[in-house]
């Protein structure tokens, strides 16, 4: 004399969701294998452009990146229109480059400081300009190996507006 | 009476805890872009250095205007078809005598470049230009070195230099002392030496 009544059979039965936890965390340890967290925070507009030619860049730690490009749409007011430079989480002046590179490389082991690589993530649709002043002051910090991060892809794509 | 057992663990949530943290990574990732085109820039020079003496016929000049318009040998010229006249003007090998080149291919024009040691490619660009230009610019002449290392890595060592590099460079960190990794490394500097990339970018001019 149960309370509940024995439920019908003939009805569908319940699919079985004990197999999705599983799933779930196939997908979860793919993103978390795959993910590359971010090193900088990003307050301009960086869209890559696409080259054929590129190799993989070095190691993490012997890199250090310089951002170029617009100021993204809540920057505008503090910083303007024009194309800007980006080094680590705050925008900078073309003549604070020598001293970012300089310290960074001193941040940098002994024994990789040689090895240092610059990658420029320069905006597609930004002037040249900018960049050849970057490229000035690395001279300038002997800072010589450098890389145009670029997605690979078809570079012809670059041109299509 | 039956022993007791303990009792099960309710793993019904298991899943949603399991979403919760699918759900942040989806969101927090970026996939990044570990990928560029490697160059190096020249030493700083003494303000009052000569430029060195390069023959005319040696330099292969490509302007880009602000109009992302391409200028190559002061002739008007789409970017789809610099590559092919790069590697004309590099594998032309004109010279003569000390200067020739025998593993050129090209029309030993004695108005083009004398062999690939001395040809210098020479990138202006103009500071209005539009950084995808450039850079389209840049690999399409990089693309022109590397078809041409390719072609030479393939005669020689029946393996595309692309190839030969890749492996170079996936090379185990353990395994650098053998000489197979030595003679791979010889290899690639052999190429390279062939075919140096001179590819010099001279101040843009003002405006």
């Amino acid at each position: 004399m149960s309370k509940f009544k024995k439920q019908k059979s003939g009805d569908l039965p319940a699919i079985s969701t004990a197999s999705l936890p599983d799933i779930v965390f196939m997908l979860l340890f793919f993103f978390m294998v795959a993910t590359v967290m971010r090193e900088d925070e990003l307050k301009i507009e960086n869209r890559l452009p696409n080259a054929n030619q590129v190799e993989k860049l070095e190691s993490k730690n012997k890199l250090v990146y310089i951002y170029i490009g617009k100021p993204s749409a809540q920057y505008q007011k503090t910083y303007g229109v024009t194309d800007v430079i980006q080094l680590g989480d705050k925008i900078s002046t073309v003549q604070e480059v020598q001293t970012y590179v300089n310290t960074k490389r001193n941040d940098m082991p002994e024994d990789i400081q040689d090895q240092m690589m610059v990658s420029l993530k320069v905006d597609g649709s930004s002037k040249v300009g900018v960049l050849t002043d970057v490229k000035q002051e690395l001279r300038e910090a002997m800072a010589l190996k450098i890389n145009y991060t670029a997605k690979k892809g078809d570079p012809m794509r670059n041109l299509k507006k | 009476m039956a022993k007791r057992s303990a009792p099960e663990v309710n793993a019904g949530s298991m899943a949603d805890i399991a979403f919760l943290l699918l759900i942040f990574f989806l969101v927090t990732t970026t996939i990044e872009v570990d990928s560029g085109i490697q160059s190096k820039l020249p030493p700083p020079i003494p303000e009052d250095t000569p430029p060195p003496p390069i023959k005319q016929k040696n330099i292969f000049q490509v302007v880009v205007n602000q109009d992302n318009r391409l200028l190559v040998e002061n002739e008007d010229m789409e970017i789809k078809d610099l590559t092919n006249a790069a590697v004309e003007f590099l594998d032309n090998g004109g010279g003569e005598g000390r200067d020739a080149c025998s593993y050129c291919q090209g029309d030993r024009d004695p108005a083009s470049s004398d062999n690939p040691e001395k040809a210098v490619i020479s990138l202006v660009n103009d500071r209005q230009a539009t950084y995808n230009t450039y850079a389209t610019v840049y690999n399409e002449l990089v693309r022109a070195y590397t078809i041409l290392r390719n072609r030479e890595s393939s005669r020689r060592f029946n393996e595309s230099y692309e190839d030969l590099y890749q492996r170079y460079k996936d090379w185990p960190e353990t395994e650098k002392e053998t000489p197979e990794y030595e003679k791979i490394e010889s290899q690639v500097n052999e190429i390279k030496d062939l075919f140096p990339l001179k590819l010099s970018e001279a101040q843009p001019q003002e405006r």
